[in-house]
């Protein structure tokens, strides 16, 4: 929370340095809060912060690990990519984005990967492609134990579609509305294998073979207006657009 | 007690009674006949000098009154509020045989406010005990723990309250709505708490940040558990997961805690149709559908399975909630809730209900009347079914003790639970139960850990 009238927004931790004390968050500046995070300057504090909440993300030696990160979801993906590589995995990573100027840590993420693929849906820098088609050819040339795919819920959806007839375990970080994020209100509740689970506890990692992608869908788009609104009127007082 | 006119309050989000005049006060007060067998504090489960303090107020000596009402409850604002006084010390006033019990809410209220607003004239707070060296952490800084915090401190140990959320207060903060009790009330005695040295760290969600275990090991020599009964409970019928359902705690949560009655000005936002139902009959329901009223809804309903009499809510809270327009369903059951093919609720389909014999719970058991079904249009659903404790710490703690519906084992007189080192109160023992009785917990609770403390 920025400050006593702000609002309670999750994000996912990119790194941290116990020594320093220091925590890195990436967030895209996309709404109300996420823009006023932007316009944050060295030194500014925010009023509260709470976490890392919920599960950590399942790591063991699987053999062949594939991490996939659609846009901005390259910075929850690295600690993990990392994480995978030191238990002793084969990591395949593959980063895509809209657009070259949407990319970013493309060299942190090949200094922890065995082999890096990069995207883009427009072709302006790497592979023209989805990431989804370099997934499929990976998976029909070696064989792979484990995806990981973070990023947008279609992405994450086509992801798991993708990996599905292979049968390779594949495991999704959902990103639904959240309000305390403590398991207090089930506003982030989704369902996975026909039964509900609070992503704020119970994950945010599930089986994407599992989840209901549409009900997550329709639970996500359920403040579109509201967030407009919010921005727009935030704009206003603020004269105008920062970036 | 003056009220604000329903048609009126059913629009704000002001608080409702008013709280009595200095007259009014005054001629309560004077009916008090001081028997000496004081039944009414027998009836307080925090055992308040009521007579005391009663006496004093019609001396006209309002700082003794204070002293005598704040000895034993470190938050009179609230309870004189939202405790069921009808049940407890009221319900045992030796008046009430004869004519009506002395309002000893309203007067422990009106005492109260006269505190907050004439805070020059009280005398400065006595110097705090010497120190013991002994260190508690408290967690969660709901009733229970703000009353086990405040009997510490005052025995002169070091007290940390760890609060989840990033304001204190807990349920008294996102659950009771501010028609109820005031935010600016809690927080003013959450200060009070603070006075007495007591410190409190937000933003620390215990059992996930740190474990319970980390605290003891930390150098704290006890532990209070007070984290409540966080967890919503739903009805699990198909289409629940729809848009426009929601818990009651994320509904509560939205406009009290994050103030969504305020957005745009304030940054959460509550999505909210034209036509609201509310499953349940406790004082949660209630709460939820008076705020829909103030938020402007056209319709509200509370949807109960059981009948008027067998209301768990407050006699005073269906009153006003009635008073207001809210229109009740007795003996109606919600089947499945019906999708307008966008994902967002437009329909209830319930069922009728006719009651049986008592069950467990010794009200006469509900059952469904076959064929029955009806569909109730509707585009807003509040979910409250009442809420079991969080599990975070209990699944992050070796050797604590639960119960199937999740809450912890504790001594009912000591609030000692089966670990070594560690006290529990409240709802997170009791299941959802009231303010008043948390803090009756916490204060026992606090007597046990200040005698295990000082070696006695």
């Amino acid at each position: 929370m920025i400050d006593e009238k702000g609002e309670r927004i999750p994000l996912t931790i990119a790194d941290c340095d116990a020594q320093e004390g220091t925590l890195t968050i990436v967030f895209m500046e996309v709404g109300k809060t996420t823009r006023e995070l932007g316009c944050l300057k060295d030194g500014d504090s925010i009023m509260s912060l709470t976490g890392p909440l919920g599960v950590p993300t399942h790591v063991e030696k699987f053999g062949t690990v594939v991490c996939v990160a659609g846009g901005f979801a390259v910075a929850p993906i690295m600690p993990i990519a990392r994480a995978m590589k030191q238990a002793g995995n084969k990591v395949i990573s593959i980063m895509g984005a809209r657009t070259k100027d949407l990319l970013f840590w493309e060299e942190e993420l090949r200094s922890v990967s065995d082999k890096l693929i990069v995207t883009t849906d427009d072709g302006s820098y790497g592979r023209k492609a989805l990431v989804t088609e370099p997934l499929k050819e990976i998976l029909e040339t070696e064989k792979v134990d484990r995806v990981i795919a973070i990023g947008p819920s279609v992405m994450m959806k086509f992801c798991s579609r993708t990996t599905q007839p292979f049968g390779v375990k594949t495991i999704v970080s959902l990103n639904p509305i959240m309000v305390d994020g403590t398991g207090m209100c089930g506003c982030c509740r989704v369902v996975v294998g026909g039964q509900t689970k609070f992503a704020c506890v119970d994950g945010p990692d599930f089986d994407g073979h599992q989840v209901d992608w549409d009900l997550l869908a329709a639970r996500q788009r359920n403040y579109l207006e509201e967030e407009k609104e919010a921005l727009e009127n935030w704009q206003c007082q603020c004269g105008g657009h920062h970036h | 007690m003056p009220r604000q006119e329903p048609k009126i309050r059913a629009k704000n989000f002001k608080e409702v009674a008013l709280g009595y005049t200095p007259e009014m006060a005054l001629e309560e007060a004077n009916r008090c006949i001081q028997c000496p067998k004081r039944p009414c504090v027998d009836g307080c489960p925090v055992n308040v000098d009521i007579p005391e303090f009663i006496k004093a107020l019609r001396e006209g000596n309002m700082q003794e009154s204070v002293k005598a009402l704040k000895g034993k409850n470190a938050l009179p604002g609230v309870c004189g509020r939202v405790c069921p006084q009808e049940t407890q010390c009221e319900a045992k006033c030796t008046l009430g045989k004869q004519k009506a019990p002395i309002a000893i809410g309203r007067l422990e209220r009106y005492v109260a406010d006269w505190e907050r607003n004439n805070k020059s004239a009280m005398p400065p707070a006595s110097s705090l005990p010497s120190p013991t060296g002994k260190k508690v952490a408290v967690i969660g800084s709901g009733p229970a723990g703000l009353t086990a915090a405040a009997d510490l401190a005052k025995k002169g140990h070091k007290v940390t309250i760890f609060e989840a959320l990033h304001i204190g207060g807990g349920v008294l903060m996102y659950g009771i709505p501010e028609f109820r009790l005031p935010k600016e009330i809690v927080q003013n005695e959450i200060n009070f708490v603070k006075s007495l040295g007591v410190e409190i760290v937000l933003d620390a969600v215990v059992g996930k940040i740190d474990t319970l275990d980390e605290l003891l090991k930390g150098g704290y020599d006890a532990v209070f558990l007070g984290t409540g009964a966080g967890l919503p409970m739903f009805l699990n019928v198909p289409g629940e997961n729809l848009c426009g359902i929601y818990s009651a705690n994320e509904w509560l949560t939205r406009i009290n805690l994050m103030k969504a009655y305020l957005f745009p000005k304030f940054d959460t936002p509550l999505r909210m149709g034209k036509k609201v139902a509310v499953i349940g009959g406790g004082n949660v329901a209630m709460d939820a559908a008076r705020c829909a009223l103030r938020l402007g809804a056209e319709q509200v309903y509370i949807v109960y399975r059981r009948s008027e009499a067998e209301l768990p809510a407050r006699k005073e809270e269906v009153e006003n909630a009635m008073e207001e327009g809210i229109v009740f369903k007795f003996l109606t059951n919600p089947v499945r809730f019906i999708d307008d093919g966008k994902g967002w609720v437009n329909g209830m389909e319930c069922i009728e209900m006719e009651l049986g014999e008592p069950d467990a719970s010794g009200r006469r058991r509900p059952i469904p009347k076959k064929g029955s079904e009806f569909v109730i249009p509707i585009d807003t659903v509040v979910v409250a079914l009442g809420t079991t404790p969080n599990p975070l710490i209990a699944s992050t703690t070796e050797g604590l003790k639960t119960t199937g519906h999740g809450t912890v084992v504790a001594d009912e007189t000591t609030g000692k639970t089966v670990k070594d080192r560690v006290w529990a109160g409240g709802d997170i023992v009791t299941g959802a139960a009231t303010v008043i009785s948390a803090m009756g917990a916490g204060k026992r609770a606090a007597a046990d850990i200040d005698k295990f403390l000082s070696g006695k």
